[in-house]
């Protein structure tokens, strides 16, 4: 029993540490802004280096949608939804989603892993004492790097799904669905809105994910136990996040 | 001034550049790492901190730049209480001061000229080919001008220590502290070392602290030293002092003795009983 207060008040403390860290992190964010050269190599780590494994993941997710869409679809007769089928889809729920997943597996375990190894050779507490703040000169250029890149590659997630290499690519050369309906359909059906709502939530899972890569990787214990720990929880603890606030958001967006 | 012992003793009674008073501190709720400690840091002079491994010289050091908070006690540089400092006042002082760490503690995703760049970059405004220029002379002064382009994190132990060595000195700090600063160096480079430590101080009015556990070669270019073991104080003074020192923490110290007042095992019930080796009262 009292062990169980002893984790809930764990928790709760976690929790309050973790957001004075954010408070901390937004603070220094103005400063990561005047350093443009750090953050552009950080957007090169977090983003270029995750483009990959988005472009080949959202191929094959668009694939998959494309030929499960068609064998229901055409049950109702209705093949010609085939575009629309993937294209809300991705848009509103997998683009996010697979690429939250894909970044936190990619992106946060490296960024937690990074800033971790720096605990525990000393760099911080070297740069502290040469006074330059490592949370404005490594931390938040890592943080608003995430924060830029994920709505990003949610963006070519979906285009590589819906259009290029998934969807369009089976639904149509392959299945033979009319280009034109394909387009058409989807034009008619999608709106602005939901492609907003999209990068609405890629944005905060970006933030959510690298808010938690990165304060993992600041408190880890400085030894490599405390690395490794701080990666999987990064990953364990960014990827319940993004589902349980996808279903959150979800609610609020589509009711 | 080093061949002027009274001038020299003069300042360290009038003029200390750090001044630490009934100094207590323990990580967490483990053992006191310190109890009690007073330690003078005269201004100009090189003072050396020696001690056990595992006394908590890196410690010392790390409450002097402010990094961990005392329990009780004092730490004040130049007159300012260090550990009562806003974070901007705190790290206005950390520019006065020059720390090499123990580990070198590079910054890994930096070449060694970026590394020693790095403080020059950060808080002053000098163009770029000037810039360049203060880092080649430091690295010179370390032996490392022909390192520049290596990345810092392909160096080996020794030069990686010298490179934060010429790190520490890029902003011409008032006080350096040097956490081991010998620590797996050739002779050769000891030597150089050394020289520039004393050098640098006598040069260019520095104060420096160094930790080390290379007994002779420390005390032939200190002004001052003190022993440190289990939290206190155990000997001070002029290195002639310590060295004749009667006390019998300092003789084994300085005599490398295992049998003496200071234990060479961390406390430690004792090895019979750890094996399990039957009843010993
Ligand atoms: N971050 C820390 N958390 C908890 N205990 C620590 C920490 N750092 C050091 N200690 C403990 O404090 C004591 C002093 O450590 P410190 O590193 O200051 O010793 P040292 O005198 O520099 O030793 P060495 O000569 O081996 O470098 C040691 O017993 C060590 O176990
Ligand atoms: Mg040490």
């Amino acid at each position: 029993m009292k062990s169980a207060w002893q984790s809930l008040a764990g928790l709760l403390s976690g929790l309050g540490r973790a957001t004075l860290f954010l408070f901390q992190l937004l603070a220094a964010t103005p400063h990561a802004l005047a350093r443009p050269r750090i953050l552009i190599r950080q957007l090169y780590m977090v983003g270029t280096l995750s483009l990959v494994i988005i472009v080949v993941s959202g191929s094959f997710v668009g694939m998959v949608l494309a030929l499960q869409g068609y064998r229901t679809l055409s049950g109702f007769g209705a093949t010609a939804s085939l575009g629309i089928f993937v294209a809300f889809t991705v848009v509103r729920e997998l683009g996010p989603v697979v690429t939250a997943l894909l970044f936190a597996g990619r992106a946060g375990s490296a960024l937690a892993a990074e800033i971790g190894l720096m605990r525990a050779t000393d760099q911080l507490s070297g740069m502290e004492m040469m006074a330059v703040d490592p949370l404005r000169y490594v931390v938040a250029p890592r943080f608003l790097a995430g924060f830029i890149a994920m709505p990003l590659l949610t963006a070519i997630f979906s285009v590589m799904a819906i259009g290029v290499a998934g969807g369009y690519l089976i639904g149509v050369s392959l299945l033979g669905v009319d280009p034109g309906a394909f387009w058409s359909q989807i034009h008619a059906n999608m709106h602005p809105l939901d492609i907003w709502q999209s990068m609405f939530k890629a944005l905060v899972f970006g933030a959510v994910i690298t808010w938690i890569a990165v304060y993992q990787g600041y408190h880890a214990a400085p030894n490599s136990e405390g690395v490794s720990s701080a990666t999987t929880t990064t990953v364990v603890a960014s990827s319940l996040a993004v589902l349980g606030l996808d279903f959150i958001l979800t609610a609020f967006m589509f009711r | 001034m080093p061949d002027i012992p009274f001038l020299k003793h003069a300042m360290a009674v009038d003029d200390n550049l750090v001044k630490i008073r009934g100094l207590r501190f323990g990580y967490g709720r483990g053992r006191l790492v310190y109890d009690g400690v007073d330690i003078d840091i005269p201004r100009g002079c090189v003072t050396a901190i020696m001690g056990p491994s595992g006394t908590g010289k890196t410690t010392l050091l790390r409450l002097i730049g402010g990094q961990w908070r005392p329990t009780a006690g004092t730490v004040e540089f130049d007159g300012v209480d260090v550990h009562r400092q806003g974070r901007r006042d705190l790290y206005a002082l950390r520019r006065r001061m020059g720390m090499l760490f123990q580990n070198g503690a590079l910054l890994t995703d930096l070449s060694v000229f970026d590394n020693v760049a790095f403080p020059l970059r950060e808080h002053t405004t000098l163009p770029e080919s000037m810039i360049r220029d203060l880092v080649l002379l430091k690295l010179d002064a370390v032996g490392l001008r022909g390192a520049r382009d290596l990345a810092a994190d392909a160096l080996s132990g020794g030069m990686a220590r010298r490179v934060a060595l010429a790190r520490a000195i890029a902003l011409d700090p008032e006080m350096v502290m040097y956490d081991e600063p010998f620590t797996g160096q050739d002779p050769i480079s000891m030597g150089v070392l050394m020289r520039l430590i004393r050098t640098l101080n006598d040069a260019l009015g520095l104060t420096s602290i160094i930790v080390s556990h290379d007994v002779a070669e420390v005390l032939s270019i200190s002004d001052q030293v003190y022993i440190l073991s289990g939290g206190k104080v155990v000997a001070q003074g002029t290195p002639e002092a310590v060295r004749g020192s009667t006390e019998a923490h300092a003789r084994q110290f300085l005599d490398g003795r295992h049998d003496g007042p200071l234990a060479f095992q961390y406390p430690a019930p004792l090895l019979a009983q750890d094996l399990g080796l039957g009843a010993v009262s």
